[in-house]
Parts: C-alpha cells; structure tokens; sequence
C-alpha cells in the first residue's frame, strides 16, 4: 500500500476515535465543562497530562534539538521534567484542595481581589494564545506534508475536530480523547526509537541504547564526540553555551511549566487531595517514557545522518557521499527544502562540517572543503527517522498520527484554560455573577467555540512575532503566575496589595527584559539592544529571564505585604483549610 | 481542646514543610548540581558508554524527578493519617 494511502486511513481511524469518544463523553454541567466532574483517575489524569503538556513542539522538535545541540539541549529536557516536582510539591494538593473551577479564581478568591484575577486571566490568555498558534500551525503543516491537502484544508481538518469535541465535551470530552491522543503519540515515538537503538546499538531500550556501542565496537555517545570533533564541532556530550545561562534557563522552564494554568487545572478533576499528589507522579512518568527516548532518537539519527554524508573516513577524497548515490528519503525531504544541498567545491560530492569554526578552516582547506554543503531543519529528524531506519510505511503513518495527537491535545487543553477563564472569571466572576448555571455552560460553549475560531484564524495568519512570543509565555507563567500561586499558599500573611504588587513588578519586569533584545511589542528592528550573548545581562538569555522575574515578584510581593495590613480572617482560614487535605 | 488542635494543624505543616525542603534540595541537586554545575568535571567518569554529567542531565535527574514525586506522595500519605487529616 502506498505511503498516502496508508497515512490517511491510519490518521482518519485516529480522528474516528476522538470523534466516538467526543459523543459518549458529552458534558451536562459546569461542573462537567470545566473539570470533567472532578471524577477522573489519577492514573488516567496523568495520561491525559502528559498528553496536554507535550505539544508539536515536543513530539517534533525536541529530538532534533538535542541531536544538534547535544548536551546543551539538556536545559528543555531537565526544564519540562523538572517542573513538575514543584508542581506536585508545592501546588498541585493545594490547590485541589481549594476544589474551584480555575487558576485565576484562585487567585481572585484566595487574594479578595477582582484586580488580582483579571491580571491572571491577561497573564492567562497572553501565555495561552502563544502556544496554540505554534500547535495550530504544526497541524497544518503536518497535513500538508504528509496528506497531500494544503496548509489551509489541514488546519480546517484540525480546527473542526478540536472544536467538535472541546465545544461538546468541554474539560470531560478532553480529558477522554486527551488519553487516547497520548497512546498514540506514545505508541508512534517508541516504536521506531526500538528498531533504530536495535540497529545501531543493538539494544531495543533507547534509553540504554544511547549508552551503547556500535558496529565497531565504541561507544555510541564517544564515536559521536569524536566524529563531531573530527568535523570541526565542538564534543556532542560537553557544555558548549554559557554555564549561568543554562542554570537559569532550566530555572525558567521549570518554574514556568508549574504555573502554566493549562497544566495546573489538570489537576482540578481528580476527586481527592491524595489523588493529586499521586496523579502528578503518574504525568511525569508519561512524560519521562517520551523525554527519556528523545536523547536516544536525536543521539541516533543524527549519527545516522552523519554516517549517510560521510561513509568513508574523514578527510579522504572518496571519503563522502556522491550526491548521485543519495537514498530515496534524502531527495524526498530535499523537495521540501527542509533539507538543503549546495555542491560548494563542485566536487558532486555532499561535506558537513562546522565551516564557522575558524580553528577548522586549515584542515578543510587541506581536504579541498569549500563550505559546509548541507543545511538539516530540525525539525525533520523525528519526522524523517523511520525512512532513514527503512521502516514500513505504517510506521511512517503512525509517526505523522502521532505528530497530529501532540498538537491537537495541546490545543484542545489550551484552548480549555482560554475559555474557561473568559465564562467563568471574566463573566461569571467579574460581569455578570448573578448567571444561571445553564447560561454559564452556554457561555462557556460559545466562549470555546470562539477561542477554536481566533486561534484558527491566528494559525492561518501567524504573526511574525509568533515564534519570538513563545519564550514569553514560559516567562509570563514563571514571572507571574506561579510565585503568587506559591506564596498564597505558603505564607499566610500574604494580601493582595502583596500580590498584585508582585505580579505586576515580575511581569513587568520580563517584559522589558524580553522587549529589550526581541524589539518592543516584537516589533521587528526596534529592539534597544542585538540578541546575542554577549549583549545579555551577564550572559542571560531572554528566555531565561523569567526566573529572574519570579524572584523579583517573590520579593516585591514580601516586602510589599509586610508594609500593609494583614489580610482578613476569613482568608487566613481558607490558607488554613487548603493546607490540610481533610475538609473540616 | 481547641489549642491542641491547632498544635496538631501547626506540627503537621512543619513536618510537611520540613519534607518539602529535604526533596527540593535533592531535586535541585540532581538537576542544577549534576546535571549542569559539575557536569562538565562528571564527564571524565563514563559509566555503562554515559558520560556521568551528560547521564544526570539527560536521563538521571528525569529518573530522579519521578522517584521524588512519588516519595513525597507515600511520605504525604502518611504524614496525613499520623494526624489525621486523611481523606475517606
């Protein structure tokens, strides 16, 4: 059977199956809409979680990331992990506990203040909006590569299951499919990770794979080293950027992963206290199937990327690949001009080598090397892997259902955290408290409907800056979100003069930071100073800046509490209560 | 009968906070330590074909992250029917 054929048949029987459950998991009431009635088992919780929370850029780009930046690439694996430890330690039981819809109600209630939600709910939507518009785009482009639709028809494909079951199901339709979603995605990134570690190491775990050896008898993670070396690269396994950047990097990511409000409202639907501590262990163990193959996968396509260009030893003049011997996926991905060949010393045969290392450029002078020839996207090596291991088609289809799933997910439990802080905070808690149960479900369902149709409309038009944007969404949730989450817990004398004060100083302050080096409002050219390390603040990257930004909310929100009256009675008994699991 | 009541709700957070701080000094270990300060010294070290620095920050602190989690969960429960705040 031929590869489009096999694609559409196996994506349409996923799409047949989120449908089915759309249908069978209707939602009946708010309670239903916004947390799935509470009723959802830790472990099946934890699937759907780590469904919602590995988006396209995870399934798709992750791997390449780490195959080309090797060890620095660690900072995303450890950051998106990492977060969840503070998540289940320092949230996760408490804010259950609460037992309400959404994160910015928390925040209104447990600070007695309208001012302090609607700051939650733009810190929200800001984050929120970022990330669905790279998910809506990976939907189109998924379909266009591989189903032969255009971009367009994809993302329509796309837009009109998610706002099937989203618009239907609310929260219960997403968690369902949400767990569907993940054994698919799951299924289609393992399977091929077994047969490549089987083919290079030997060893069908990746995760033990990527310590093994190969053919010859090394070490896979050494032979990389000293290929990467012998091409003028620096080692696959040391640190290459700056050690302060990394640190606070993974900072960022991970204290932003635990105040993302579209990770956090997972844990509303669990029915007890103890079940959220146990269901954030569960996500993460999903989570770590994925993030621990990922190193295995990049690790070994990109050696078997190399070996393809460069099947002789290095150096010598029939050393690499003559363009006319190239395989059958190198031209294919070459038509997408993801993959791009230029013959610069005409000698028709293809050199990959670090042409920007001037300490290099000697020994490639000496080889007659007249530039780096080849230019990878990064965002192929997933895509590409099971053409490159010559796996079947099916395997093929499955990746690309798998792709599909992430995005959707993703989308569908973003989309969820839009809505629902528009028809719950915004008019229920602010406009209108006096609606009636059935005309907040129904706001709810518009308020669904259109947050699918904006974000589709965002993913047709994708604004230049969308990309630039995405650091400022972890930066927004570390900066903002989660120190106020924390302290109202944590510090029972907190009030709200405290923490609006230190949400507005932290996100404030990172989106200044940001705007400095990626241009104000993104506006491309009107950044005050160029994006690159030497200009950042002691090395610190933008994306790295709102670990800065929670500790200075954390201090402002502090000093500022301490200088005003303590909050009332009745609050301090409600950080009472959530600090305890049994309701009394 | 009131007061020791809330003693009983006090000694429960310091214990729960207590435990908080044990796991997150590990957490920041296994990741910030391992995984990034000392990395590049662990490197040296190769255990089973793994760089032990490149190992932490690319698998072990993931590992580790889990174990953490899951401690606190059987530690939590615990601690919540020593005083008596468990759940039905």
């Amino acid at each position: 059977m031929d590869l489009a054929l096999t694609t559409y048949l196996i994506v349409g029987a996923t799409f047949v199956l989120y449908i089915g459950i759309a249908i069978w998991a209707k939602a009946g009431s708010t309670g239903e809409f916004y947390v799935a009635g509470k009723g959802v088992n830790p472990i099946a919780n934890g699937m759907a979680t780590a469904a919602d929370w590995m988006s396209a850029a995870s399934f798709i780009s992750m791997a390449g990331l780490i195959a080309f930046l090797g060890y620095d690439a660690s900072v995303y694996l450890m950051g998106w992990t990492g977060g969840y430890v503070l998540l289940a330690l320092l949230l996760a039981p408490y804010l259950r506990k609460f037992g309400k819809f959404t994160v910015p109600e928390f925040i209104g209630d447990r600070f007695y203040s309208k001012t302090a939600r609607v700051i939650a709910v733009i810190a929200l939507i800001v984050a929120s909006i970022t990330y669905v518009i790279g998910q809506m785009k990976g939907i189109g482009v998924a379909f266009s590569r591989f189903l032969e639709t255009s971009y367009e028809v994809g993302l329509f494909i796309g837009m009109a299951i998610v706002f099937f079951y989203a618009v239907i199901g609310g929260m219960k339709g997403i968690t369902y499919t949400q767990i569907a979603q993940y054994c698919v995605m799951i299924f289609a990134y393992t399977i091929p990770a077994v047969f490549i570690s089987l083919a290079i190491t030997g060893n069908p775990l990746p995760q033990l794979g990527l310590g093994g050896t190969v053919s010859d008898g090394t070490y896979l993670l050494n032979k990389l080293d000293n290929i990467l070396v012998d091409l003028g690269f620096s080692q696959y396994t040391a640190m290459k950027g700056s050690m302060l950047n990394m640190f606070f990097l993974t900072m960022s990511l991970m204290i932003g992963t635990a105040g993302l409000p579209h990770v956090i409202v997972r844990f509303f639907t669990v029915p007890r206290v103890r079940d959220a501590r146990l269901s954030a262990g569960w996500t993460l163990i999903f989570i770590a199937i994925l993030y621990t193959t990922a190193p295995a996968v990049g690790a070994m396509s990109f050696y078997n990327l190399i070996n393809t260009v460069q099947p002789g030893p290095i150096g010598s003049e029939d050393g690499n690949l003559l363009y006319e011997d190239v395989p059958g996926w190198f031209s294919r991905w070459q038509e997408t001009g993801l993959l791009q060949w230029e013959d610069k010393n005409d000698d028709g045969r293809i050199q990959y080598y670090d042409s920007n290392n001037p300490a290099f450029a000697p020994t490639a002078a000496e080889y007659g090397w007249e530039g780096n020839e080849l230019t990878v996207d990064r965002d192929i090596m997933v895509m590409a892997n099971p053409e490159i291991a010559q796996l079947p088609n099916w395997v093929i289809a499955l990746t690309v259902a798998g792709g599909l799933a992430a995005a959707l997910s993703t989308a569908a439990g973003l989309l969820m955290a839009i809505s629902s802080s528009i028809s719950h905070d915004l008019i229920k808690g602010v406009i209108n408290p006096g609606i009636s149960e059935k005309s907040e479900l129904l706001a709810a369902r518009i308020a669904m409907g259109s947050a699918v149709l904006v974000a589709g409309y965002l993913g047709l038009n994708p604004p230049g800056f969308a990309a630039q944007v995405v650091a400022l969404a972890f930066g927004l949730a570390a900066s903002s979100l989660f120190p106020v989450l924390m302290l109202g817990i944590f510090n029972r004398r907190m009030n709200s003069a405290g923490a609006i004060a230190g949400m507005l100083s932290g996100l404030t302050f990172t989106l200044i930071y940001v705007f400095t080096y990626k241009g104000w409002f993104f506006i491309p050219g009107t950044n005050t100073l160029p994006d690159t390390p030497e200009h950042w603040f002691m090395g610190i990257g933008p994306q790295a800046i709102g670990a800065i930004g929670a500790l200075i909310n954390v201090v402002v929100a502090t000093l500022v509490s301490r200088a005003t009256a303590p909050p009332p009675k009745d609050i301090q008994e409600l950080v009472e209560s959530i600090r305890v699991p049994r309701a009394s | 009968m009131a007061s020791s009541k809330e003693e009983a709700a006090i000694a429960y957070w310091k214990e729960n906070v207590r435990l908080l701080i044990t796991l997150l000094i590990i957490w920041f270990v296994v990741s910030y330590g391992l995984g990034i300060i000392l990395a590049p010294a662990l490197n040296s070290i190769v255990i089973a074909g793994y760089p032990l620095g490149f190992w932490f920050a690319q698998q072990g602190a993931i590992y580790a992250f889990i174990v953490l989690i899951f401690v606190y969960v059987f530690k939590m429960n615990a601690l919540d029917r020593k005083y008596d705040v468990h759940e039905e």
